[in-house]
């Protein structure tokens, strides 16, 4: 979409409307972005760098980048993974449609700290779960569902899914069915009509829910402290930006840690982004990916 | 799908759905994998709601299927102790605020994002998606800093402020697909009988917008209600919002009786609960990013 202004062209004044809004991003998203980049490269000690020198030669900082992958890149698959198999069962219209996306989205309303809360007594030694596996002896032993790495990929999971579940869903109704038609009268099966007609077409937005659900996985924080081991296992990164602000107030190596959080999350959605390309060959477009 | 076109036309004798008749086990198997998984997925939800839910009303309950007695102080005691009249007025307070101001700087953009083509508006684009993409703390800490150093940090508009980052850019992206979609003649009309900008919106788009509107707020309203880290990162001891009162909560858990949290979590998700189903009957979450196109249409 290139620009198209005509030369020498009366200034339109519509385009005056999107001055406040992005007045207000410049404002209250670069300016803050800018300063905290500069800000990193003012430690209260030490040369420009020593911020990022410190982070990446201390030993319970720079592994933090590692634990947070860890959780936020497998619970993003699994989120994306599940959620594109349900979503395109559910595309075409019938009298469970409408229920059960309903139920498969309620569970955006719970929260963190409910999800917490439910999984230490459900999941927790004593929970119903754990009762109910040794009443029908499927499974003796303890489970360890919770203050684990475990207990924070399940309730990314479950905060993660509806969204990914909602946004798959409705880029996959935007696609037109005539599409698949016309290639079922060619003689395409159920299955190759997936691969070589929707697949493509979603492949744009796959990629951006990929990137949305990684966003939120990546910034875990509340169920990390809460169900996790923040002191080991699941000490992700936005618990050690978060200390470093409000527990020492270096506010200086605060903004390096999130600068370095920003920096890794781009890279994977840059990563995600070409590996869009990839996939998307085709001029057709089918729907507002 | 449109039976009649289906049925007028027997080369497309193979209408998504249609295929079930006679189908492959490796087929079966495979929606019956789906089907294990939702319900699964469900279940296990369901079953934790209804652990929280058992323990707010729980007068006792250690180790075994069902509490020893039930009461309802819990929720008195979370109403009281947590000062929870308050913080659910701020809350509310934050939220709507947030709202009206993400719809009345991002329906405009979205406007001028949907008619118009100009330079930089690839820049422009990503700009509002950007904040979508970073994730909330690694602005928040810096955007934190620089609101304490104007005074704002802390304060009811310094909240609002930071909850407006993420707000107002997905209105516009919410908002732009649902703009496109209105004939433009119909503004050119309105221009002719000689409607200005502010006129033409107030009269003919705004009405013809509402369901995306509203679609649009009460979709911010549930995020915004949800979202932890800006709150948690600019508020102050009396501009806490329900979440970030209920992580503190928590956090402190030693002093307070776990039954406690619960009631509160369980008033959190009934709060939620009740916009997002409010939400849900207005908008088909179908047509969220786009709309369904459900009979092929002429001139495609």
């Amino acid at each position: 979409m290139s620009a198209a202004l005509a030369p020498r062209a009366p200034f339109d004044r519509v385009l005056l409307l999107v001055v406040p809004a992005a007045l207000f991003m410049v404002l209250l998203f670069i300016y803050p972005f800018v300063y905290g980049l500069l800000l990193s490269f003012e430690p209260a000690q030490g040369g420009a760098l020593e911020n990022y020198r410190k982070f990446f030669t201390t030993d319970n900082l720079w592994p933090t980048i590692g634990t947070t992958l860890k959780l936020a890149l497998p619970a993003t698959i699994v989120n994306v993974g599940i959620a594109l198999p349900i979503a395109y069962r559910m595309r075409t219209k019938s009298r469970w449609q409408r229920f059960i996306t309903t139920l498969l989205v309620v569970p955006i309303t719970l929260g963190t700290v409910l999800i917490a809360e439910g999984m230490l007594t459900y999941f927790g030694p004593k929970g119903w779960l754990s009762q109910f596996l040794q009443l029908t002896h499927l499974y003796d032993g303890a489970i360890r569902l919770t203050h684990n790495y475990w207990g924070v990929l399940i309730s990314l999971i479950i905060s993660g899914f509806p969204f990914a579940f909602l946004l798959i869903l409705s880029y996959i109704t935007g696609i037109d069915p005539v599409l698949a038609r016309a290639a079922a009268t060619l003689g395409a099966d159920p299955k190759a009509q997936f691969r070589h007609i929707y697949l493509p077409l979603l492949a744009p937005g796959l990629a951006m829910c990929f990137c949305l659900a990684f966003v939120q996985a990546f910034s875990v924080f509340p169920s990390a402290v809460l169900l996790g081991a923040p002191a080991g296992p699941t000490r992700v990164i936005s618990i050690a930006a978060y200390e470093a602000a409000f527990e020492q107030y270096d506010y200086s190596m605060a903004s390096a840690i999130a600068m370095i959080m920003g920096f890794v999350q781009l890279l994977i959605v840059a990563f995600v982004l070409s590996l869009r390309n990839w996939f998307y060959k085709g001029p057709v477009t089918g729907g507002k990916g | 799908m449109p039976e009649a076109l289906a049925a007028s036309d027997p080369a497309s004798a193979l209408p998504p759905g249609a295929f079930q008749r006679n189908t492959p086990w490796s087929e079966r198997v495979w929606s019956g994998l789906l089907w294990g998984v939702m319900t699964l997925f469900l279940v296990n939800i369901a079953l934790m709601i209804a652990a929280v839910a058992t323990n707010s009303f729980a007068r006792r309950w250690l180790g075994t299927w069902l509490p020893q007695g039930w009461t309802t102080n819990w929720y008195v005691d979370a109403w009281k102790e947590f000062q929870l009249g308050s913080v659910l007025w701020v809350t509310v307070e934050v939220v709507f605020a947030v709202v009206f101001l993400a719809l009345l700087i991002g329906v405009p953009a979205a406007y001028t994002l949907a008619r118009r083509d100009f330079r930089g508006k690839r820049a422009l684009m990503l700009l509002f998606l950007l904040p979508l993409m970073v994730p909330p703390i690694t602005y928040g800490i810096p955007l934190a800093t620089v609101l304490y150093q104007t005074g704002l940090g802390g304060t009811m508009a310094g909240v609002i402020l930071a909850n407006l980052i993420p707000a107002a850019p997905f209105v516009i992206l919410v908002m732009t697909p649902f703009i496109e979609q209105i004939d433009p003649n119909l503004e050119s009309a309105a221009r002719v009988f000689g409607a200005n900008t502010a006129r033409m919106f107030g009269h003919v788009l705004v009405p013809l917008l509402a369901p995306g509107i509203l679609a649009a707020s009460l979709l911010v309203l549930v995020r915004t209600i949800a979202l932890f880290e800006l709150t948690f990162l600019t508020a102050g001891p009396d501009s806490q919002t329900l979440v970030v009162a209920l992580y503190y909560a928590v956090f402190a858990a030693g002093v307070r009786a776990p039954q406690s949290v619960d009631a509160m979590a369980m008033i959190y998700m009934v709060v939620t609960l009740v916009w997002l189903l409010i939400a849900l009957r207005f908008v088909n979450p179908t047509q969220l990013v786009s709309r369904v196109k459900e009979a092929p249409q002429p001139g495609m």
